[in-house]
């Protein structure tokens, strides 16, 4: 191996070490809750009967479609597919990610790629390691997910089927994490563009699947389209145990093969450190704007909001689009009809399809408020909050800036969400005045629990700094579990009102209720209230 | 009022380590003061209580006739500060980030930040993420200098800066030393702190173990001297200021304290100087020399209880013989 390659085989011992126990940690979690998955099936639906009744249900839901898959089948391992596939192929996704940015433009960062870069080493040796150890990763971790399921007793083919699909997801996210190394300006900004390529592929996915046509037999059902536009589609499309179609593991393969391409000849252009498109110069004096503390957190804010807003914005025309197609694809089946009336809380059809869609906008801007308030920590972390607050700018009137950023940020979110779904809908229908106010109004009762986001993340930085971003992360995912997925997982109403998701009210199915709204919003200033205070007492902590 | 800050008796623990422990300090209107010790010792840590950053657990502080915890924000106007380790924005650029300081900090002069940029050869349009190490001590020290205040805290502000922006540095401290205004100087550079201080106090592990002007100071240095004269040198070991001395026939090394160097160079003329090598104390032959013999137990960071309790006595009777 000589010229662009040298030392690879180096960089390849040195990224296995640092990960020799991440990694193996990755796998084996992934490929335990396969098994785990596939007991709980065995459990929770010991006959073909159950099996039938809960397909049944779940064809006709759209909200449960976008959080599984299309169901294939009633064997075990058509319904362990249907329960987890698509979740592992985003854990394999993000385990691919995280490690090619990690061995790429996080060494760079951490100098340690300069201190490489001086041994000799080729310039794509250390893409090329990062590459052969994430692949590596993905190949063990194909095989283990195939093992554990034929030793579970599962047919030989679909076991393999199962584990190259997750496999190939990984592979195929590594690839883009690739580029996205390449061209973004940091090790934060590619992990981020990664991530948003895996909730856009789990998005269109789950339409794909929430769109698909139900099939003669009335429980298993084959993807719309979008699905063959997404890497996690493409896991589920394999239909692992039911039709194990191999040939659709060459998308994949030629995407990954294409893409891999491009970042060795995007690496061939750049220098170590910097992004495709940084070195341009800017302003040489500020624009008034961002002479403040207000306009500093917009001016570090706004791009992560910008970002979102093209996420939400895209998901509001595509379920605006779709109102239509709901109420025709229910016209003729009163059964499917009545379960998604249930499910969004009886009214018209589209108001309950639109009731289950914005509560996802929901948990979105909820997210985009945690990743915008946790600016707060990484300012600190990162010394950048020592100067500011040595000025004449009062802890308050810092931890303001980014709080009313974050706040306008949700806000402009869950309205852009809902007007431009109540604008497509509306278009569509020819009732655009009552669209609009209706899903403007639906999308903004929303903000409830966004806000709530807020407060507890005010009152993590302000009462243990050094814990807030994991302890954010962690309310999330609680939050969002308990509040969105209670219903599907069937937890106790007292577990499922800790989360605030579970107080809003659905509109616009239901009517609007100011009692829980007004209860939220004083929660959300008493966390915040208690937070600020505990904040202007403390320490920096550096 | 004529001390700008007044630190007396204050601690600061970090979980079960002390890094301020009983720490005085005192500065004057007026005065550039120097602030020295060696790693850990809690420099960054007392500028951090004077600028209401961290809170102190015991003593009292006191700057510019305020409290700095409760009346941080009104203080604040009245001074600059320079962080020891500069973190921007990276998608600022250095013009940028000088603007917000300044501005933050209530309002800054757009004629003396313009000259400083120039000086300083700083190029105010780059994006933060490509300045180096020194680029950006440069952008903290524009700002801290274009700004019109009473007091500068600069924490090791030239730790990554080239002799000649060193030079320009010096320069601005003098600058504003001439109007009047209170400069606190942590710095390692001791040639720096020589050139500009009028007072300095060292610290270690958490105290004032010297505390004086520089004249006083320079009478604990030392410089190296090896000398070769035409004749036979002697009287020399009984010089005042002479120390460890090695005399052979025409040849001899000591150390001498600067304050007596002149007297010693007048004897050693006598013999017909043939040549002569001399060695200023380096910042580290200075510490090891302030640390090493009277409170030799350790110069770590986290030493031992009674290995405070010898720095502290060491500095006691020092400071007596000043
Ligand atoms: N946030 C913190 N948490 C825990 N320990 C700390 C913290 N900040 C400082 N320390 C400890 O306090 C002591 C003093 O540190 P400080 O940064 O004040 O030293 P310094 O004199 O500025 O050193 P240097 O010359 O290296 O800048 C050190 O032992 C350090 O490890
Ligand atoms: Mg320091």
């Amino acid at each position: 191996m000589g010229g662009n390659l040298t030392g690879t085989v180096r960089l390849t011992r040195l990224a296995l070490r640092r990960d020799r126990i991440q990694l193996p940690l990755w796998i084996l979690g992934t490929t335990v809750l396969s098994s785990t998955s596939y007991t709980a099936v065995r459990e929770q639906f010991p006959t073909e009967a159950d099996r039938v009744t809960a397909l049944r249900t779940a064809v006709d839901a759209p909200a449960i479609l976008m959080l599984r898959n299309a169901p294939t089948g009633t064997s075990d391992g058509d319904m362990m597919a249907f329960q987890i596939l698509a979740f592992l192929a985003v854990l394999a996704g993000f385990m691919s990610t995280l490690a090619v940015v990690r061995h790429t433009r996080q060494n760079e960062e951490t100098g340690r790629s300069e201190l490489i870069g001086s041994m000799v080493v080729g310039r794509h040796a250390s893409l090329t390691a990062a590459m052969i150890v994430t692949a590596g990763a993905n190949l063990v971790l194909a095989a283990l997910l195939a093992l554990a399921l034929i030793g579970n007793g599962l047919p030989a083919a679909g076991s393999v089927a199962f584990g190259l699909g997750v496999g190939a997801a990984g592979l195929t996210f590594a690839a883009i994490a690739a580029v996205a190394a390449q061209v973004s300006q940091g090790a934060r900004a590619a992990n981020g563009i990664a991530a948003a390529a895996i909730g856009a592929a789990y998005l269109v996915r789950g339409l794909g699947d929430a769109f698909g046509e139900v099939q003669p037999d009335g429980y298993t059902m084959t993807s719309a389209w979008p699905s063959w536009l997404s890497p996690i589609g493409w896991t589920t499309l394999v239909q692992p145990f039911a039709g194990n179609r191999w040939a659709v593991l060459v998308l994949p393969a030629v995407f990954f093969a294409a893409l891999l391409g491009t970042a060795f000849a995007l690496a061939d252009r750049r220098d170590i450190g910097m992004g495709m498109l940084a070195a341009r110069p800017g302003p040489a004096r500020a624009a008034a704007g961002l002479l403040s503390p207000l306009g500093l957190a917009w001016r570090l804010q706004r791009g992560t909001l910008f970002g979102w807003a093209v996420a939400i914005g895209l998901f509001g025309v595509t379920i605006g689009s779709l109102a239509g197609t709901v109420e025709d694809a229910f016209a003729g089946n009163e059964g499917a009809a009545r379960t998604i009336r249930e499910l969004g809380g009886g009214g018209a059809l589209s108001d309950a399809f639109f009731t289950a869609m914005l509560a996802m906008v929901g948990a979105m801007a909820a997210g985009y408020v945690v990743q915008a308030m946790l600016r707060l920590r990484s300012e600190e972390a990162g010394g950048r909050v020592e100067p500011v607050l040595a000025t004449a700018t009062g802890r308050l009137r810092w931890l303001g800036g980014h709080l009313v950023v974050a706040a306008f940020g949700a806000v402009a979110l869950l309205l852009l969400a809902g007007v431009s779904a109540g604008l497509v809908a509306g278009l569509g229908n020819g009732d655009l005045g009552d669209r609009l106010v209706d899903l403007g109004a639906a999308a903004l009762v929303q903000a409830a629990p966004a806000l709530i986001m807020i407060g507890y993340v005010v009152l993590l930085f302000g009462l243990a700094p050094r814990l807030t971003v994991a302890l954010a992360w962690l309310g999330y995912a609680v939050s969002l579990v308990f509040g969105q997925l209670g219903e599907l997982l069937n937890l106790p109403q007292a577990v499922r009102d800790v989360s605030p998701f579970s107080h809003v009210p659905a509109l616009p199915s239901a009517d609007v209720t100011a009692t829980p709204l007004v209860l939220l919003g004083v929660v959300a200033v008493a966390l915040g209230a208690a937070g600020l205070i505990l904040f202007r007492r403390r320490d920096l902590a550096l | 009022m004529t001390t700008a800050i007044s630190v007396s008796g204050v601690v600061k623990s970090f979980g079960r380590s002390r890094a301020l422990d009983g720490l005085d300090l005192s500065v004057d209107v007026g005065e550039v003061h120097g602030f020295l010790g060696p790693n850990g010792a809690g420099k960054s840590t007392t500028i951090r209580v004077l600028l209401g950053l961290l809170r102190a657990d015991a003593g009292q502080v006191s700057l510019l006739g305020g409290h700095p915890w409760r009346d941080a924000v009104a203080l604040h106007r009245r001074l600059a500060y320079v962080p020891g380790d500069v973190n921007l924005w990276p998608n600022l650029t250095g013009g940028e980030a000088i603007d917000l300081f300044g501005a933050l900090r209530g309002g800054l002069d757009r004629r003396r930040r313009d000259e400083l940029l120039e000086r300083f050869e700083l190029d105010p349009t780059k994006k933060a993420r490509t300045y180096s190490k020194g680029n950006r001590q440069k952008v903290a020290v524009v700002a801290a200098f274009a700004s019109d205040v009473e007091l500068y805290i600069l924490d090791e502000p030239t730790s990554g800066l080239d002799p000649l922006m060193e030079a320009v540095f010096q320069e601005c401290v003098r600058e504003v030393k001439r109007q009047g205004r209170t400069v606190l100087l942590s710095s390692h550079i001791f040639s720096e702190v020589e050139a500009l201080c009028d007072r300095v106090s060292i610290i270690r592990q958490g105290r004032t173990v010297e505390a004086g002007t520089l004249a006083e100071l320079r009478h604990l240095t030392r410089t190296a001297i090896s000398v070769e004269t035409a004749r036979s040198i002697d009287g020399l070991v009984e010089l005042p200021g002479v120390h460890d001395a090695r005399v052979d026939g025409t040849h001899a090394r000591f150390d001498v304290d600067s304050a007596e160097l002149d007297a010693v160079l007048q004897h050693l003329h006598r013999f017909e100087l043939r040549a002569l090598t001399s060695t200023p104390p380096s910042l580290e032959e200075l510490f090891m020399r302030h640390y090493g013999n009277d409170a030799g137990t350790g110069t770590g960071d986290d030493g031992s209880g009674s290995g405070d309790g010898d720095g502290g006595r060491g500095a006691d009777s020092r400071m007596a013989g000043v």
